[in-house]
């Protein structure tokens, strides 16, 4: 990419080649890799976990592990050589050349020091300036990232932090030597969605301010395509892709950026109407990237060509694209892609039967779910009533700290409420048995979830047999085989153990075991969270699968609102405990609504990239310890009407059929409100909007 | 911090009063007569039997409990059986000797210790981490008993570089060295081991730790790296060791205070011990565990001090 490298460029990488060695084998992880960002230029770099985006990262700051080895190539900063500089050089360029933000600012933070100190120590060390002086720029600095009291910032420690306000001191801190390079890796992963929409605020005002340049590194494309002008999309080591944002997210040119953009529910998409394409196969292991394109066996157009030698990333024509394919010139191919994955995957989306007014399976009448630690009682769930019926996906959303984990607990039997009634099944579910095979749970974490120790055999073999006791010991083993087969793991899966599996395969697992008792509801935690994109597409296609074939009713949980409504039939809000909203998706999903669930809509990045207004949330999340009078939103509510809601609770009101909200403002009143904002009152239209721009490939196939 | 200091405390109070307990069971269970073994094999049965009496070893158990520890309180320890002396001011001269000995041996050996581990640390899984760490592994498996009579036999009687019976040294430094150098080496040896070790590990994941990267990656020079972010941090679990042994030491003297004839309170308890010694007994014992389970609380302290997550706590 020689032609790329220009006296303006603040990064140049260029031919980059890095290994791992481990037990004396070297195992490629970045392959001639070479980009270039320009001064004040955005870059995204997009890829699933084990691409080696965070390689890349760290070789650019010169920080990589001691078996991490560069096989070639060189990373340039602001013209300077960083491979091979001399310790002295690097500590210089560190922090005024490039900086960096974490993904996990909870670590990254010393716990030890105050973080104005930490702060200052910047200044102090790369201005030689006097403490006092460099006290005084920390103060300045966190001003700048908007402190709502940056003096009593600068004397906490960091655990006296939340998480955004420690993503905050991070920001500031690589700032504050005015690099001229911001690396950003995964910064707002593992934070609430409003404190994610607050982050990514701040950090796009900042970037315009300054004019420093960033290289953001994300698996989420909603977000890099917020954010960057140009982005990379990185497979197995090697850039596939790259080009201007827009384009790449919306024509991407590479199979692979085609089957990672159609593993994402777009915004609007619901399951009746368009089935995720998850791509198929695995990545190639760490070490084992085949000669040629290391895409090819996941490929549906892939040809001998492919086989042969890595393509090399070339311009496509009519666009500012380069692409890795040999076919990147052939429309009709990389169509083909969408259309053969399709037919790869499963069943075409059916229309909904009706699954809203059938009986009810869970039942939860004014639940109480308290904790008490250290002398302090928390609440965390407060009078929560919802049913669950058969057949229905129920999407449970709301923040960290809502109840929402806690509320599924409570109802899966794992915590007994302290007031209140849960009921599970009917007159004949009574005992613990009964009621698991009535429902069960599925966990976001199968690592954890799954006995390490316990091939997988044995792991769907026990819970057949506890579930089951009638079986035989012929009948429990073609359970287990029956069981493998409708979560799609093959007969040799069932002789590994669970470490041995990736982590979608795990999670198969763990909901396959979920199934080995029949249940009629599954409580699903987060199931594919931790998951990469083209994964969780596979998982949630199979959830859906699994929830048509047999009847079952879904509590389904995750922080994630296009898949949460992509899933549900209907969705319930949680806020500090409380139950602030139910009722059919799409009647939630539009005004009149929550004014949380107004928030948190237009905290969605992909609700964003549609063209959601941003409203914000005020003001720091209060404690369950000691939650607000009157509604417990009125600290952060943009709606608030003042006096009235900071002192009498609001009542339900009732917006649409079946749809209800927790607020004194009345539905007719609340819905000019929220539509006075022109793109909000566009949401209705947006779906349709959406799906004809999200992606060009996409309209491709239509609506079935 | 308050409610943490005070939970600290009432469970110290707690440990305390059922060691008080115990010391004086054990004590008390010890085989043989005290009346008969003060007067002597010539005495009369109904001599015996008066002392006992008289001493008031024909209450009930927990009677003599009760009265043991509302004199203990008050300073009033009793009367040697054997040496016929006051018990407080006896026990009190072995101890001080002791506290000389223990911090003789902790001043020498912590920052030594320290100072490996860190190193070790540093040159995480090269040769020299291996060459400490195996050493300090090897320390801690050389009971007091096996180094004290080597050294005994190296030093004291092979090369007469140190006497073989160790006395309490003048304030001079000769004096100091030739008297508590060799008493104190088992001590030191085993010290070395847990203090390297929990030294070398707390470092190794301290330069490991996210923050340790964002300190580096700010561009700081190495010793602010090490000495603010990575020794700050990684030195917090090593001081609770380091006050746990110093505990563990006074009372684990007993072994090298008798080989080498050191007069302190580890040579008292074993002479008390052989000679049916009650008072003297149960209150050396008892201080050991009172030293103990103040050293406990000092590491409490200590961590709590250093370490904001729990200082700032409300």
């Amino acid at each position: 990419m020689s032609e790329l490298r220009s006296a303006d460029d603040v990064l140049s990488v260029s031919n980059l080649s890095i290994s791992y060695r481990r037990r004396a084998r070297a195992m490629r992880v970045v392959s001639d890799v070479s980009f270039s960002i320009r001064r004040g230029e955005a870059y995204g770099l997009v890829g699933e976990s084990g691409c080696g985006k965070s390689t890349i990262a760290m070789a650019v700051m010169a920080y990589l592990a001691d078996n991490a080895l560069i096989d070639g190539g060189s990373i340039r900063l602001l013209g300077d050589e960083v491979i091979g500089a001399r310790a002295a050089d690097l500590r210089e360029w560190r922090a005024s050349r490039v900086a960096m933000v974490y993904q996990d600012p909870g670590s990254s933070l010393n716990p030890t020091m105050r973080v104005g100190r930490q702060l200052a120590e910047v200044y102090r060390y790369h201005d030689h300036v006097s403490w006092d002086a460099a006290n005084a720029s920390a103060l300045t600095m966190f001003e700048r990232v908007q402190f709502a009291d940056p003096r009593t910032i600068l004397e906490r420690y960091p655990h006296e932090l939340s998480g955004g306000q420690q993503q905050r001191v991070m920001i500031a801190m690589a700032l504050a030597a005015n690099p001229a390079l911001l690396i950003l890796d995964e910064p707002t992963t593992g934070l609430d969605a409003t404190v994610e929409a607050e982050i990514l605020d701040l950090v796009e005002e900042l970037l315009r301010d300054i004019g420093t340049a960033a290289l953001f590194i994300s698996h989420n494309l909603a977000i890099v395509s917020r954010l960057c002008d140009r982005v990379g999309v990185l497979y197995a080591g090697r850039l596939v892709e790259e080009g201007p944002a827009s384009e790449v997210l919306h024509t991407p040119h590479h199979p692979y950026s085609i089957g990672l953009l159609n593993s994402i529910p777009h915004w609007g998409a619901t399951k009746d109407h368009l089935r995720l394409l998850p791509i198929p196969g695995d990545p190639p292991a760490l070490g084992q990237i085949p000669s040629g394109c290391a895409f090819a066996s996941r490929c549906a157009i892939a040809e001998d060509a492919c086989l042969a030698a890595p393509p090399p990333l070339a311009p496509c024509s009519g666009v500012h694209s380069l692409s890795a394919c040999l076919r990147r010139d052939d429309a009709a191919d990389l169509a083909a892609v969408v259309a053969k994955n399709e037919a790869a995957d499963g069943p075409a989306p059916v229309a909904t039967p009706v699954r809203i007014g059938r009986e009810a399976v869970v039942e939860v009448t004014d639940v109480i779910k308290r904790f008490s630690a250290h002398g302090t009682t928390l609440t965390a769930v407060s009078d929560l009533s919802l049913t669950l019926h058969r057949g229905e996906i129920l999407g449970l959303v709301g923040e960290s700290g809502s109840g929402k984990t806690t509320l599924a607990r409570t109802i899966a039997g794992l915590y007994r409420a302290d007031g209140g009634v849960v009921r599970v099944g009917d007159a004949t579910t009574r005992s613990r048995r009964e009621r698991a095979s009535f429902l069960q749970m599925v966990f976001q974490n199968p690592d954890t979830a799954l006995n390490a120790k316990f091939r997988v055999a044995r792991l769907l073999g026990r819970s057949v047999k506890r579930l089951n006791p009638g079986l035989s010991a012929d009948e429990r083993q073609a359970k287990v085989l029956d069981v493998a087969r409708s979560v799609k793991l093959q007969e040799s899966h069932l002789d590994l153990l669970p470490g041995a599996l990736s982590g979608g395969l795990k999670q198969r697992v763990a909901i396959g075991r979920a199934f080995t008792g029949d249940p009629t509801v599954v409580v699903l935690d987060e199931p594919a969270s931790a998951l990469d994109v083209s994964v969780q597409a596979t998982i949630l296609n199979l959830l859906v699968d699994l929830q048509r074939e047999h009847d079952l009713a879904y509590l389904f949980i995750s922080h994630d609102l296009s898949v949460v409504r992509y899933l549900s039939d209907r969705i319930a809000v949680m806020y500090l405990g409380e139950l602030v909203e139910i009722g059919p998706a799409e009647s939630v999903m539009r005004p009149p609504h929550h004014p949380y669930t107004e928030v948190l809509l237009s905290a969605n990045a992909a609700a964003i990239a549609a063209g959601r207004a941003r409203i914000r949330l005020r003001g720091p999340s209060p404690s369950l310890a000691n939650p607000p009078s009157g509604c417990r939103f009125h600290t952060r509510c943009p709606r608030s009407l003042g006096e009235l809601c900071a002192t009498v609770a609001p009542p339900m009101q009732v917006a649409d059929a079946g749809h209800q909200y927790r607020c004194h403002i009345e539905p007719s009143a609340l819905a000019t409100l929220q539509s006075l904002r022109p793109d909000a009152a566009a949401a209705r239209d947006a779906e349709t909007t959406t799906d004809t721009d999200a992606t060009t490939t996409r309209s491709t196939r239509g609506h079935s | 911090m308050l409610t943490y200091l005070s939970k600290r405390l009432l469970l110290a109070l707690v440990t305390l009063v059922l060691v008080s307990f115990i010391v004086f069971l054990a004590s008390d269970v010890l085989p043989g007569d005290v009346g008969r073994t003060i007067l002597g094999n010539f005495a009369t049965q109904a001599q015996v039997h008066a002392l006992d009496v008289k001493l008031g070893l024909d209450h009930p158990l927990l009677d003599r409990y009760w009265i043991w520890v509302s004199h203990f309180v008050r300073g009033n320890w009793g009367t040697s059986y054997t040496l016929q002396v006051p018990v407080f001011g006896l026990v009190m001269r072995h101890f001080l000797n002791s506290l000389i000995l223990g911090a003789f041996a902790l001043v020498l050996i912590v920052p030594i210790s320290i100072t490996f581990g860190v190193l070790a640390a540093t040159h995480h899984d090269r040769p020299l981490d291996r060459v400490i760490s195996v050493t300090g592994m090897s320390m801690l498996a050389l009971p007091e008993f096996v180094t004290g009579i080597v050294v005994l036999v190296v030093f004291s009687i092979v090369v007469h570089w140190f006497p073989v019976s160790s006395s309490v040294p003048v304030f001079s430094l000769p004096s100091i060295v030739r008297n508590l150098f060799l008493p104190a080496l088992p001590e030191m040896v085993l010290i070395f081991g847990y203090v390297s070790r929990m030294a070398r590990a707390g470092t190794v994941e301290a330069l490991n730790a996210g923050y340790t990267r964002t300190a580096v990656l700010k561009g700081l020079p190495r010793h602010r790296v090490m000495m603010r972010h990575v020794l700050r941090n990684s030195l917090l679990p090593t001081i609770t060791v380091v006050a746990v042994q110093a505990g563990y030491l006074v009372g684990s003297l007993i072994v090298v205070e008798t080989i080498f004839n050191y007069p302190g309170i580890g040579n008292l308890i074993y002479t008390a011990a052989t000679n049916h010694d009650q008072p003297v007994l149960q209150a050396a014992v008892f201080l050991v565990a009172l030293v103990y389970t103040l050293s406990n609380l000092a590491a409490d302290l200590l961590y709590a001090v250093f370490n904001p997550r729990v200082r700032l706590a409300s």
